[in-house]
């Protein structure tokens, strides 16, 4: 697996290990209980006590932008977690086998993959309630077709190779070989591209709940303190300014992340 | 014309020195072989003349000297006002050495457009002409085609229309027949010398192969490790080798073709 | 095209039939009684097979008509018209903004390739990329709105009332949607141009007595172009999204207010229909792409 050592990954790692702990720290311990209410503390700009103010019911903006980025983090990963898998199988299987079912799956995946994630993430949304777990499925399920492409395109290419016919002769199955083999040849192709769906997924959960039709109260989201932040966004900019500011760096580790290893951060 | 001192040439990224230390001299109309390996400074000296090394990547020192004028120190101005108009260049790669978006005949005749104040009639008047010279058949028609519609044979003898057309004083061919075919090769090289015999112009030939500078150049001076070992007449030099090296260097030519 | 058109079209209808969801009990609401239901049903025409219903609604589609608005009870054009013209205007006034900052920028910073001013430019790209559309739509509803008030924050003027103040008031919404994507933009070009500067015949070209600024002019921008307008044709349509999103940063009365009530209204006949509108744009957006670079690179042209 090459990785190229360059000032993207690095740079990338460090935002990224940051945030990371960041998170892992906030889900045991927060400064001030996320949603705890301080009518004497309303709005208060940043100072000792509150590094990044409070809100307006006096809640600590540090506290909640932890949660919230929390929150974001572990939907961005369970729905990159369910394109993965299902992308692996239908990947794995349609690059294998081909046949019709692939050609048909990849006219469908063609059709899908035209559209804006967003706004298929809103009208798959609108057929279900919205809630963490909607969103969850839906860009879980929008993510399949994309993560089925590349899987496909490398098993495929890997399938020809000759270390895999070398383990047919020696007796391997299909399956042992697509797993023990195939698999993992085919895991530094797909790194930059988690990185890019974790991306893409943080964007869209941050639209969504910003629109509101993501999460919803009392779960936290980082879309949906921006929501609430744009209402006090003249007497406490820097509640929307902090949950921004978690979004891009979030977005802007794993981007360099991606580009670290050799992927297109722009695509 | 062309005068070369001592010329060092080491790469800064990778630390390896290149040339160590070539003195070279072409006079005019002159036609002159540089043979040697793959890797032993037989380009790196030819780009270095040519002007073509990005300067900020390597450490040079010695001289170039063309009529006088140090190439390695002047100014990127000057440089630019030799590069094409008294230098030109055919390279290797026929495939990859023309712009692939760009008509031929407007690459034949963009050295004109840098270099003289011709008027695009008269521009487009002197590229057919050059274009007929190098036997590229239809020139109008040509003249129109792109890179990927002509064959490798003929992209070479358009590339050595774009550099012929303003008629250099010299011009440095980097490998220019080894990507074509044996019955094309010795056609180019027919072409090169009759250029070189019909304008004057001096040819300085890379190549790796004995056979094709015994074909064109009346002298050869052979590389190995950035340096030159030997020097002379070419068909002294093949009938009285004094270096080791390039003694096993005719060694290896096929005996069939070795006195044809 | 028209098959993937057709393919969307066809998708776009059935996921509104396959769902439980049953926009009849929405629209009765209190009101709602079996009776009722099944009448509003026939009314609306939701009692057919589903296919015919497809290709009636496809019919009325190519022939300009485009449904019945549920919520509304008026034909989905002209729930659409204003509204459509706003989200229009602001995705081609980005896109627009997209080209004429990432081009310029691009090219320039591959001339500069490795001066400060370079470098400074390549990382802030990285850092734009990051930021979300709407986000920015926020910090500059603050900065230029609430600061330095050159806009009031949720303001609007109406085309009618002055194409000035309408394009005024996009401006600052199409620049938010826009700066994310111009900085991809400008990546890839840059890119795209430092990599075609590493071909052989741009050594051709400098041989030739070019200078780095001509060689990139005359030979190396049509060549890096290629792969930039495939990306950029395919931008529009993320464009498009991003506006629907951003209009309500601006509270903008375009198509993604509508969209958005008419999805938790179930009003299904005007979701389809903008569904199927975008996706038109990206399948024509798609279809321009291979038309501009057929016209550029004569290899695919001439065959």
């Amino acid at each position: 697996m090459k990785i190229e050592h360059n000032k993207n990954f690095t740079v990338g790692a460090v935002i990224t290990c940051f945030m990371l702990a960041v998170i892992l720290v906030g889900m045991f311990w927060t400064p001030y209980d996320p949603n705890a209410m301080d009518g004497a503390a309303k709005r208060l700009a940043p100072c000792l006590a509150h590094p990044l103010g409070t809100d307006n019911f006096g809640r600590d903006i540090l506290s909640r932008v932890i949660e919230g980025a929390g929150a974001t983090f572990l939907i961005a990963a369970a729905t990159v977690a369910i394109g993965l898998a299902a992308g692996l199988v239908i990947g794995g299987l349609t690059g294998w086998y081909g046949g019709w079912l692939d050609e048909c799956l990849m006219r469908l995946n063609d059709a899908v993959a035209a559209f804006p994630s967003i706004l298929l993430a809103l009208v798959l949304i609108a057929l279900m309630e919205p809630g963490r777990s909607s969103v969850i499925l839906a860009l879980g399920v929008l993510f399949v077709p994309s993560f089925a492409r590349i899987v496909r395109a490398e098993v495929a290419r890997q399938k020809s190779l000759d270390y895999v016919a070398s383990a047919r002769l020696m007796g391997a199955g299909d399956v042992r070989i697509l797993l023990l083999h195939i698999l993992p040849n085919i895991v530094p192709v797909l790194l930059p591209s988690v990185a890019i769906g974790f991306n893409n997924a943080v964007l869209a959960e941050a639209s969504m709940s910003y629109l509101g039709v993501g999460v919803q109260p009392p779960d936290a989201s980082l879309g949906r303190m921006l929501n609430e932040a744009q209402g006090y966004l003249m007497s406490a900019p820097w509640y929307a300014l902090s949950a921004g500011a978690a979004i891009i760096l979030l977005i802007l580790g794993f981007g360099l992340l991606s580009e670290g290893l050799g992927g297109d951060a722009g695509a | 014309m062309l005068e070369i001192k001592d010329l060092h040439v080491r790469f800064l990224s990778t630390g390896k020195e290149a040339v160590r230390g070539v003195d070279l001299a072409i006079g005019p109309g002159q036609r002159m072989g540089l043979v040697g390996e793959s890797g032993s400074g037989k380009t790196v000296t030819a780009m270095a003349l040519s002007g073509l090394i990005e300067r900020w990547n390597v450490d040079m020192s010695g001289q170039v000297l063309f009529e006088g004028r140090d190439l390695l120190t002047c100014s990127r101005e000057q440089l630019r006002r030799v590069q094409g108009k008294d230098i030109g260049v055919v390279f290797q790669e026929p495939m990859t050495s023309l712009n692939p978006l760009m008509k031929v005949g407007r690459q034949v005749e963009e050295v004109l457009k840098i270099h003289t104040q011709a008027s695009p009639a008269e521009r487009r008047r002197l590229a057919l002409e050059a274009m007929a010279q190098v036997g590229l058949p239809e020139p109008e028609v040509t003249y129109e085609k792109y890179p990927h519609q002509l064959s490798g044979g003929q992209r070479q003898r358009a590339v050595i229309a774009s550099a012929m057309v303003i008629h250099p004083k010299l011009l440095i061919c980097d490998e220019p027949t080894t990507a074509l075919d044996v019955t094309v090769q010795a056609q180019i090289l027919e072409l090169l010398r009759s250029v070189s015999r019909d304008y004057g112009v001096a040819i300085l030939l890379i190549s790796h192969d004995l056979r094709v500078v015994r074909k064109l150049c009346e002298s050869v001076a052979v590389m190995y490790k950035g340096r030159i070992v030997e020097h002379g007449d070419t068909e002294e030099v093949f009938a009285h080798p004094q270096d080791e090296y390039t003694r096993r260097l005719i060694a290896a030519i096929p005996k069939r073709t070795r006195h044809e | 095209m028209l098959v993937t058109l057709l393919l969307i079209s066809l998708l776009a209808f059935l996921a509104f039939q396959i769902i439980p969801a049953d926009p009849v009990t929405k629209l009765l609401g209190t009101d709602y009684t079996p009776e009722r239901a099944a009448a509003l049903r026939h009314e609306l025409g939701l009692d057919r097979n589903v296919l015919v219903r497809y290709l009636d609604w496809l019919a009325g589609f190519v022939t300009g008509d485009l449904g019945v608005s549920y919520s509304y009870g008026m034909p989905v054009s002209e729930v659409m018209a204003g509204k459509g013209a706003v989200t229009a205007s602001l995705s081609v006034m980005a896109w627009l903004l997209v080209i004429a900052i990432s081009i310029p920028l691009g090219i320039t910073l591959a001339r500069w390739q490795g001066r400060r001013l370079d470098r400074v430019f390549v990382a802030m790209n990285q850092v734009f990329m990051a930021i979300p559309p709407f986000f920015l739509g926020i910090l500059f509803t603050y900065v230029f709105g609430m600061v330095l008030k050159l806009f009031v924050p949720g303001g609007f003027v109406q085309p009618e009332e002055g194409l000035g103040g309408f394009f005024g008031y996009l401006f600052f919404p199409a620049l938010a949607i826009a700066l994310p994507k111009a900085a991809m933009v400008t990546k890839l070009l840059r890119s795209s141009i430092l990599n075609q500067m590493g071909q052989d015949y741009v050594r051709t070209a400098y041989s030739r007595g070019n200078s780095r600024w001509s060689v990139i002019r005359t030979h190396v921008l049509r060549n890096a172009v290629l792969p930039v307008v495939t990306f950029v044709s395919m931008t529009l349509a993320d464009i498009v999204a991003g506006s629907i999103i951003v209009e309500q940063v601006f509270a903008l009365p375009g198509l993604g207010r509508l969209l958005l009530a008419s999805i938790s209204n179930r009003d299904y006949p005007v979701v389809q229909c903008i569904v199927v509108i975008i996706a038109a744009v990206v399948v024509f957006m798609n279809y321009l792409a291979d038309v501009v670079t057929q016209y550029i690179d004569p290899r695919i042209r001439l065959g």
